[in-house]
């Protein structure tokens, strides 16, 4: 691949409600942002990338009521209806077809919507949307077949939320943080069994926005570029029962290919820091596995060892992680953001000393059914 | 069920809700509304244009503006289309009673187009370039949406 970079990044605060600000607000604040902190202009962009989602935004081709405040007016304009980690892949895309450079940027709010409702249209109107599934009710089955495929405890998924959120006590952007225990965890009220409402994710309002830039244009920028050296992503079947929910198989797939591409062969020992798509607790410790930081089934184990923890070998969600603010779509981005401010040595009290190699990761549609890796280095 | 029907499903009449935030400028324009019974604009300091209802950029400036500016309850037709087919309005459920007349409306002072409804339903009573005055709900009904403005009359 030819060589490109993030030159430029921007987030929100994530909250439960931002009641006086409109979509386009936070799309406009974190476009701003992440050109200021390239030292760009609108000139200097050329193409934009928006993600949304219809359902999310109750706006049909949602997309086009932010390209103005994406600073997208004249410019070429196009959408990803997916993680934001999907939208930086098609920008990458965009990067190496030529483009010079691209913003991507994702926002949604959660608040304004019922996350039920749109959650439960995910799944097929024929066979499971009559059966109650959602978001919160298919993960608890995917983590029942997967605490009982490995032998994983309630306390053990607990473990992640409680790291997850005391890291959020370092992140400015983070809407919960939190010191809780393992007991807080088991004792907090039962959403799906196995999963507690300290297991799950909050739903967020928030955006995000990074910039990509061929080489070229990448020396123009204010900063030292984070460059991009390995992305790929994989997806599984879209029915869970035509699944191994127990395993995260197109994890292990994108991660192959993304590792390949960026010439890591020991993932544990190469990826410095990783910001991980921790919907549920019980994910990162599936995500842990998938990207071969540990054996199937040793999530749990490198988790409660503290190698995920700050101050481990492999800290994992330093920001707080998607347990601790969820704005669905935007959500992936800020990991891709977060791992940018890890390699620039800018991520204040979160900050991983050394870290030379990161590692953010994304997924799309029920239960992980696709994935998407970034390595992300600083040299 | 005869054993080559072919099945389908139906969705049923639950709907999606939502509370869409209206923002800083939005609340504004309908706040004016209840206010005063007028139009609130913003301006451009680059290209000088006027855009109602007002809002926090202007896009081919790509500038963030701050300059609202008072305008008229008056306009000018600049399209309008007699809808014959029957609409059931998203917020309220209710259908509007057909035909009705949809406006595509330069209030004066303004440099775009607001969109509304205008009601004379006669496609041979009305024509581009008449102006129209807007009708407003009594201001003790008023919600802050945009069925605070009933409709707009042509000022014969």
């Amino acid at each position: 691949m030819e060589k490109a970079a993030i030159v430029g990044i921007g987030q929100t605060k994530y909250e439960r409600r931002k009641s006086g600000e409109i979509y386009y607000d936070l799309v406009y604040e974190v476009t701003t942002r992440a050109m200021e902190d390239a030292g760009y202009t609108l000139d200097d962009i050329g193409d934009v990338i928006t993600v949304s989602n219809d359902f999310w935004d109750g706006r049909t081709i949602s997309c086009m009521a932010v390209q103005e405040a994406a600073g997208a007016h004249d410019k070429n304009v196009s959408t990803v209806e997916g993680d934001g980690t999907l939208g930086a892949l098609y920008g990458l895309m965009r990067v190496l077809g030529g483009s010079g450079t691209t913003l991507i940027v994702a926002h949604s709010k959660g608040s304004e919507g019922d996350p039920r409702v749109i959650t439960n249209a995910m799944f097929d109107p024929v066979y499971h949307r009559s059966l109650g599934l959602d978001a919160v009710s298919s993960s608890a089955l995917q983590a029942s077949a997967y605490m009982s495929r490995y032998g994983v405890t309630e306390e053990q998924c607990a473990l992640v939320s409680v790291k997850n959120h005391k890291n959020a006590k370092n992140n400015p952007f983070a809407q919960l943080p939190m010191d809780i225990t393992v007991a807080d965890v088991m004792k907090s009220r039962k959403i799906a069994d196995p999963l507690k409402l300290l297991d799950c994710s909050p739903v967020s309002d928030g955006a995000a926005a990074i910039i990509i830039a061929d080489e070229k244009h990448a020396r123009k920028a204010r900063k030292k570029p984070v460059w991009i050296k390995g992305a790929a992503h994989c997806a599984d079947a879209y029915f869970l029962g035509d699944r191994n929910l127990a395993e995260a198989a197109s994890l292990r797939e994108a991660a192959k290919k993304a590792y390949a591409m960026a010439g890591i062969g020991n993932p544990a020992k190469e990826i410095d820091v990783a910001e991980l798509y921790d919907a549920f607790g019980y994910m990162e410790l599936m995500w842990l596995e998938g990207l071969g930081f540990c054996d199937p089934g040793g999530g749990a184990g490198m988790t409660e060892s503290g190698k995920t923890a700050m101050g481990g070998p492999i800290p994992v969600n330093p920001s707080g992680g998607v347990l601790s603010a969820h704005a669905v779509l935007a959500a992936g981005l800020a990991r891709i953001a977060e791992a940018v401010l890890q390699l620039r040595g800018e991520a204040g009290s979160r900050q991983v000393d050394g870290a030379r190699t990161s590692l953010a990761h994304g997924i799309n549609g029920p239960c992980g059914q696709s994935h998407c890796v970034w390595v992300l280095g600083k040299d | 069920m005869k054993n080559t029907e072919l099945l389908t499903i139906r969705s049923g009449d639950t709907g999606m809700p939502y509370e869409w935030s209206i923002g800083k400028y939005g609340s504004r324009f309908f706040r004016e509304i209840r206010e005063h019974q007028r139009f609130l604009g913003i301006r451009c300091p680059g290209c000088g244009k006027v855009r109602v209802p007002p809002r926090r950029l202007c896009g081919p400036c790509f500038r963030e503006l701050d300059e609202l500016v008072e305008l008229s309850d008056t306009g000018i037709i600049t399209a309008f289309s007699v809808v014959n087919y029957p609409f059931i309005d998203p917020d309220t459920g209710l259908q509007r009673p057909i035909p009705y007349t949809y406006g595509y409306i330069r209030i004066d002072g303004s440099d775009n187009i607001f969109s509304h409804i205008i009601n004379e339903t006669d496609e041979s009573r009305i024509k581009v370039g008449m102006k129209v005055r807007a009708v407003f709900r009594k201001p003790e009904e008023m919600e802050g949406n945009i069925r605070d403005i009933r409709y707009f009359e042509i000022i014969r």
